[in-house]
């Protein structure tokens, strides 16, 4: 079960409809206006109780907020409101083509790591990745357009739960090449 | 202790009664304290009109502590009862120290709970005791300038500290007599100092070299909004090891052996130092060095100083790529730099920290000043006197957090660069069959084995009704404060068994220590701890029936039908009785009560507000450009 704080989920503390895509801006700044209000710095002088409760609730507010944030912990979000929760897994066996692009892309980095031009090749690679990222990011959004597809949306999002760990693994090796 | 002014229930403070809360910037080398007055942030100088309080401390026999400038002079001749740079042993276990080694002309002996404690002619002291005489300096400072009590402060930490370092530095705070208002990151009192977020929105880079810290922080600024996007440092790396390089590079040219007692090593830091301040301003000087009778005579060079620097400043290079990194960001998307710390002053760092941001560092604050000055104006801010609701100070966890698991591996929990305040929480299981019993040790680092990452603490979950080994599900719940400070529970959901145990802090003081330590110290000696507890039982219960009184009067009437509104009436006039009994747990179950009964209102309170700001905000706002 996803928190909640007063019954209400992340996108209806923002005042915001419930769907994969988001106003980015409209978004910071609501977290500004209800971080402002809610946030402890506004109840040091207050009771245990006041700063306790401000507490829990911009802790409440903090999480909503990176969680709406980045498209695959919303994605992932959206999918646990649905009862459909994908888990950090990046499992996707189901998924042939998947399963063998994810081969690929693991060869490629260990090769990488191998060669002379590792840097040059590690740069590449986090390219395609990023591309790769923005291709099944648009996948995605048309399968939530389809409320009923949710299998389809939770691999997609497994996929690219593993794009992000990879380019994460990337970065790491950029910094010790470079 | 302050007691803070009450009024009648049902009827607000005096709208102009003013109140000082202070800033205080408690440095390894230097410290200073810090106030807002007539709207401006000053810092404050003592009566030779000096701001800077040298953080040393010095313990005679039969002797009260002496501390600042008059330490500071005896500080070679009586090394081992001369504590200087107390900062680096804040939060550190026996281990670290012994680790620090030839640089710390001290003796040591263990505590309870691995604290190390400083062995001196006047008796042994703990790192937290020996910074509250600091802090007591300070707030007597303050209080003689400003001819007030005064008992709230800011008090600002490298953001790189972890959790025990922060956690000893408010418990120094408690033992000065000081309410810690906010634990504050020096970065971004240095931000604030600045007003950078008065500029349109950018990101800075926040370069802070002290005495013995480095922290680089990377903020987003704009318009009373300072979000912290990543940390990063290294709090054992400051300006006192560039005195060090140099003071072995003079015993090497003057042949002094290695094995120089204390007071020569004193001798040559303070020697060291002085050459490293005057090349600031000069590209040669002398050095005149006493050695067992005879006297060495050399010069000291910029290109000398520069040789022996660098290898310290490149230390801190990784740390700023990494932090560019941890905030998706390149060194083009800089705006500015800010320098903040008295070691940036030196030449080859402000040389290098250009060449690394390609622009030049923003210096016009005084960089030992700039800090305090922050913190004051969030002390003045957080204490109603400024808008408080136009600052928004977003600070981020430096170190991710984790528990032990089986195989001597870390669990993270919560990442670093979280935002705070941040709650996690993970379920846990036993792993053989009737464990009745979990041994939660919490970590803080980004290694993946144990003995790598820093230990926090550790608790017991016990009453774990015995099952098959796996069937147990442990809820271990993590929240850390605005203020970077952890608490954890553990709670296992099949039973509902709460941890009942206490954490036991791995290199801090344990509430009993602290007990035992503010009875020992002479403000209360006269005072009985039970008249103590008693009356701080109180004054809590005080501020809960004002506090409610006020919210009462502003939503009690839209937010809580009549039976609600009675109710809690009810439990008020309770408390008020209680609150007179001689009893301080007759008084804290009143308060217990009470709280229990006007949480649903509380709640309901915030998301009013809550709703109120959203309702200044248009749902068509939000509408993407070309959707339907």
């Amino acid at each position: 079960m996803p928190p909640f704080v007063a019954d209400k989920n992340y996108f209806e503390l923002f005042g915001l409809p419930v769907t994969f895509d988001v106003n980015l801006t409209g978004l910071t700044e609501r977290y500004r206006s209800v971080a402002r209000e809610t946030h402890p710095d506004r109840f040091v002088s207050g009771s245990d109780q006041e700063r306790r409760l401000a507490m829990q609730m911009t802790a409440f507010v903090n999480e909503a907020f990176q969680t709406l944030k980045d498209p695959i912990a919303r994605a992932r979000y959206l999918l646990q409101l649905r009862g459909a929760d994908p888990g950090s897994d990046t499992d996707t066996a189901m998924d042939p083509a998947f399963l063998s692009e994810q081969i690929e892309l693991r060869e490629r980095l260990d090769e990488a790591c191998d060669a002379a031009d590792a840097k040059a090749r590690l740069g590449h690679l986090a390219d395609d990745v990023a591309q790769r990222t923005q291709e099944t990011t648009d996948a995605l959004r048309i399968q939530f357009m389809r409320a009923d597809q949710l299998d389809k949306a939770r691999g997609l999002v497994r996929e690219l739960q593993f794009l992000d760990k990879l380019r994460r693994q990337i970065g790491d090796l950029e910094e010790r090449f470079g | 202790m302050v007691l803070l002014q009450i009024s009648e229930p049902g009827q607000t403070p005096a709208p102009h009664a003013h109140r000082y809360a202070i800033g205080i910037d408690l440095g390894t080398t230097n410290s200073l304290v810090a106030v807002v007055r007539s709207g401006v942030a000053q810092t404050l100088p003592d009566d030779h009109a000096r701001h800077l309080l040298p953080s040393v401390v010095r313990y005679a026999a039969d002797a009260q502590p002496v501390v600042g400038e008059a330490a500071l002079v005896c500080a070679h001749e009586d090394p081992l009862n001369t504590i200087a740079s107390v900062k680096r042993l804040m939060g550190r276990g026996v281990d670290d120290v012994r680790r620090l080694g030839k640089t710390l002309p001290y003796e040591f002996s263990t505590g309870e709970s691995g604290m190390p404690r400083l062995r001196t002619a006047a008796g042994e002291y703990s790192p937290v005791e020996v910074s509250a005489e600091i802090l007591k300096v300070l707030k007597r400072r303050a209080e003689q300038t400003l001819d007030t009590a005064i008992g709230e402060a800011v008090v600002t930490v490298p953001a790189y500290f972890d959790e025990a370092q922060r956690q000893a530095t408010k418990d120094a705070a408690r033992l000065a007599g000081l309410n810690v208002l906010r634990l504050l990151n020096e970065p971004t009192a240095a931000a604030l100092a600045y007003g950078l977020d008065k500029n349109p929105e950018g990101i800075y880079a926040v370069y802070d070299l002290g005495g013995g810290t480095f922290d680089i922080s990377i903020l987003r600024l704009n318009r009373g909004v300072f979000e912290v996007m990543a940390t990063a440092g290294d709090s054992a790396l400051g300006g006192d090891d560039i005195d060090h390089a140099i003071a072995a590079w003079i015993m090497q040219q003057a042949g002094i052996a290695d094995d120089a007692d204390h007071r020569q090593l004193r001798r040559l830091l303070r020697d060291a130092r002085a050459a490293k301040e005057a090349l600031t301003d000069a590209t040669q000087t002398n050095l005149v060095i006493e050695n067992n009778g005879a006297t060495w005579k050399g010069t000291f060079s910029r290109a000398q100083l520069d040789a022996l620097s660098d290898p310290l400043i490149e230390k801190t290079l990784p740390s700023c790529r990494r932090v560019l990194r941890d905030a998706g960001l390149t060194i083009s998307d800089v705006l500015g730099v800010v320098l903040v710390g008295g070691s940036t002053r030196m030449l080859r760092v402000r040389e290098r920290v250009t060449t690394f941001f390609a622009r030049e560092p923003l210096a016009d604050i005084d960089p030992d000043k700039v800090v305090a000055v922050g913190a004051a104006l969030q002390a003045d801010a957080l204490i109603g006197n400024r808008g408080a609701e136009d600052m928004l100070l977003l600070d981020v966890i430096p170190l991710s957090l984790g528990l032990e698991i089986m195989g001597g591996m870390v669990e993270k929990i919560v990442p670093r660069n979280t935002t705070i305040p941040v709650a996690r929480a993970q379920e846990f299981t036993t792993y053989k069959d009737g464990q009745t019993a979990l041994l939660v040790h919490v970590v803080q680092g980004e290694r993946e084995l144990v003995v790598d990452c820093r230990s926090l603490a550790r608790f017991e979950l016990r009453g774990i009704p015995p099952m098959v080994a796996g069937a147990a599900r442990v809820r271990v719940a993590f929240q850390v404060d605005a203020d970077g400070l952890l608490s954890v529970s553990a709670r296992e959901q099949t039973t509902g068994t709460e941890s009942r145990v206490v954490v036991k802090p791995s290199y801090g003081l344990t509430d009993v220590e602290i007990e035992r330590m503010l009875r020992d110290s002479l403000e209360h000696a006269s005072e009985d701890v039970h008249a103590r507890q008693l009356r701080e039982a109180q004054v809590e219960a005080d501020q809960l029936l004002q506090a409610i009184a006020v919210a009462l009067a502003a939503d009690g009437k839209t937010l809580l039908s009549d039976p609600e509104r009675a109710a809690i009436g009810v439990e008020m006039t309770r408390l008020r009785e209680l609150r007179d009994s001689k009893d301080a747990r007759i008084v804290r179950e009143g308060i217990r009560v009470l709280d229990h009964a006007s949480q649903e209102f509380a709640q309901r309170r915030m998301d009013a507000g809550v709703k109120r700001v959203l309702a200044g905000h248009r749902v068509d706002e939000l509408k993407l450009p070309g959707a339907g």
